[in-house]
């Protein structure tokens, strides 16, 4: 029994952890009581009643084996609930910047560039474009890499306390201006008269509540909300100031420098994400989509009798998320939300967190889940990675010659990229980068599809032919 | 309609939205290469020549329908494969998900796929100004679209369920008979702006495709007649 709740936790997250066994020990077996509700886990833990009624000791053999392969069921089972569970935000993310890049035009006008990208492609001859575009993608990646490799240092010293200030500076920035010129934007649009008061009303409540709900606590759908949010704001910044050529090139090279950094043992990534287990804390809870509630930091040990009383309450995860909340947010002090912040922050160094983001994909927390439900933990998607799907998706509708069949086709592909990257944490089980495959399906989807499925079904749909 | 039965039979189960987006994914792909296709054959022939484009083109399109099949073949194989490892990892020994509700999701993702690719341009364009078939085209353009990619999208999904129902009891000439169909409810569209020609031999095909299908899905006159009945 006590290996069943174990081990769960980290085939569901992907993280194959091995100190957790022990520490979870005690809390399991209140915790299999509460696995009522779901069917596949009342089976499961009948059969291992069953079994660990008798000597326990005995049993133990049998039942580890049993529960590995549970578990493996279990994750596959989970597998496609979960895959849903991520689809949908991502898809939520993903019509809000088409729908606003369709509807505002502000977004699609160029109105200059950052000043990560000081080469213009307005250029006379194409080689010169290109070779601009280079340099541009060049500079930027190597921005991220140096905050990247910076956030890893700060992280591994504990410099928690200037961490956390940068990622508050850059929620503030993302949560109050960029909000505010989209409001502007949104309002241009429609021809909407509005007053500067009841637009600050309206901008400081938002900010505040996204500040409350992203770093402290607040409901999870509300949280999830926000974080949705924010990448769309974060993926339109990226569509309007990037140019053309330079954002499909940065969006290839980030997918391998995801890849790599994940990946290879001495990718900063990869060293964050271990350096967060060792220290038995959560990754990022800010920074990283969570599609269940957060988890708790340690507090296995001291809680137990709360959290039991929270899991009997409600089958919905609202209400024991508001309670791990609680908890949570004295834990989370730490580093944490200045990953977040990293991830969020335009001016300051916008992308060299989105890379820590996804590396904590699906990564983690196996720390506290010992009182928690599988089917609650849910799976976790970095912020960067809702950010670049949309600004692929995002520039495939603003640019493209085939319209919204591109944008379809992108959209598709990108979410098969998700569940197959999904599958692969299943048969993995650790934490995986979850950009190339969608985005390199996206990016394939998009060239094809504008030059080769465009011309034919514009054809097609001129002579009015059927395939 | 056919986000009606999305929302009602699909949205509910994950799984089945699963499969439902592979199977848009896999016309996608078969789309992509039938485009390639024709995009080589454009490329490679003459751009004035209109006859000649439009031979190219119902030469894309037979193609394109046969590639379409194929991939439909492919993807029942795949979700053979699936199904084992599901029957496998399951606890009571049967899988949460059976074969023909399988056939029914994929049929639909290529349906919803096929109709979005058609129709959803025209639907764009359709928000904007201007007057349909004001130079000397059939002015029941849109209507006449619709009604199609409805059709279409239904007959797909029929079709999903008689070819994997063909696949799985080995007969091949139910398989052939969703290939033809295919062939021959593209074909009609080749009549068009004639619709009379077009539409009402898809209407009858799809009738016949339902029927048969229903019939395979195990149902039965009686069961209809219960089942109408009951509900009122």
């Amino acid at each position: 029994m006590t290996e069943l709740s174990a081990h769960l936790p980290q085939f569901q997250h992907g993280q194959l952890t091995e100190n957790f066994p022990d520490t979870h020990l005690s809390n399991t077996n209140d915790n299999s009581e509460r696995r009522r509700h779901d069917n596949s886990e009342r089976r499961r833990n009948d059969n291992a009643e069953s079994e660990t009624n008798g000597q326990p000791q005995n049993n133990i053999q049998r039942v580890v084996e049993q529960d590995e392969e549970e578990d493996e069921e279990l994750t596959l089972k989970y597998g496609a609930k979960h895959v849903i569970m991520l689809f949908v935000p991502v898809t939520l993310c993903m019509v809000v910047v088409v729908a606003t890049i369709k509807s505002v035009s502000f977004y699609t006008r160029k109105d200059g560039q950052l000043i990560y990208t000081p080469f213009t492609e307005e250029t006379e001859t194409v080689g010169q474009r290109a070779l601009n575009s280079i340099l541009n993608a060049a500079i930027m990646i190597s921005v991220i890499i140096v905050m990247t490799i910076l956030l890893v240092v700060l992280y591994k010293y504990r410099c928690y306390k200037v961490i956390h200030g940068w990622l508050i500076i850059s929620s503030l920035l993302l949560l109050f201006f960029f909000s505010f010129i989209y409001l502007g934007e949104v309002f241009k649009t429609y021809n909407v008269a509005m007053d500067y008061i009841t637009v600050a009303l309206m901008i400081w409540n938002f900010g505040v509540v996204g500040m409350i709900c992203i770093h402290w606590k607040g409901p999870l759908r509300l949280q999830q909300a926000y974080l949705i949010m924010i990448s769309a704001l974060m993926a339109l910044v990226f569509i309007k100031y990037l140019p053309e050529w330079t954002a499909w090139l940065i969006l290839a090279v980030i997918s391998v420098y995801d890849l790599v950094a994940v990946l290879c043992p001495k990718g900063p990534l990869r060293m964050l994400v271990e350096t967060a287990q060792e220290r038995n804390e959560t990754l990022f809870p800010a920074l990283i989509y969570s599609s269940t509630m957060i988890w708790l930091v340690n507090m296995a040990e001291e809680d137990p009798e709360a959290q039991r009383k929270s899991k009997n309450s409600a089958y919905n995860k609202q209400a024991p998320a508001s309670q791990t909340q609680n908890e949570d947010a004295e834990a989370d002090d730490g580093g944490f939300s200045q990953e977040w912040q990293q991830q969020r922050d335009n001016r300051i160094g916008p992308i060299e967190s989105t890379p820590e983001s996804r590396a904590a994909v699906q990564a983690l927390p196996s720390n506290s889940q010992t009182s928690e439900d599988p089917e609650e933990r849910g799976v976790k998607l970095g912020l960067g990675d809702f950010i670049f799907y949309s600004v692929l998706v995002g520039k495939a509708s603003a640019t493209a010659s085939g319209d919204w069949n591109t944008t379809l086709a992108c959209f598709v592909a990108i979410l098969i990229g998700l569940c197959l990257t999904l599958l692969l944490l299943a048969i993995f089980k650790k934490a995986l980068p979850a950009l190339p495959i969608s985005i390199t399906f996206g990016l394939v989807f998009y060239f094809a599809t504008d030059n080769l499925v465009q011309p034919f079904m514009d054809q097609l749909a001129f002579h009015q032919f059927y395939i | 309609p056919a986000f009606g039965l999305f929302i009602f039979t699909i949205a509910r189960d994950p799984l089945r939205i699963i499969i439902l987006i592979a199977g848009a994914f896999f016309w996608l792909v078969s789309l992509l290469l039938s485009s390639l296709i024709w995009f080589i054959a454009v490329k490679a022939s003459d751009p004035q020549d209109e006859r000649l484009q439009k031979g190219l083109l119902i030469f894309g399109v037979m193609f394109s329908v046969l590639l379409q099949e194929a991939f439909r073949f492919l993807y029942y194989k795949l979700l053979r494969k699936a199904i084992e490892g599901l029957v496998a990892l399951s606890e009571d020994g049967c899988s949460p998900i059976s074969i023909q509700q399988m056939a029914y999701v994929a049929g639909v993702g290529f349906g919803l796929m096929s109709g979005a690719f058609s129709m959803i341009n025209l639907l764009a364009d359709a928000l904007g100004p201007g007057t349909v078939g004001i130079h000397g085209d059939s002015q029941l353009y849109f209507l006449t679209s619709a009604f199609m990619t409805m059709v279409l999208i239904f007959l797909h999904t029929f079709w999903g369920i008689l070819f994997f129902h063909g696949c799985e009891h080995r007969r091949w000439w139910e398989i052939a008979a969703v290939v033809i169909m295919h062939l021959t409810v593209s074909g009609s569209s080749f009549c068009n702006p004639l619709y009379v020609g077009s539409l009402v031999p898809s209407y009858l095909l799809m009738a016949a495709a339902a029927t048969w299908a229903y019939l395979l899905s195990g149902g039965s006159a009686q069961n209809l007649r219960r089942f109408l009945l009951c509900k009122c």
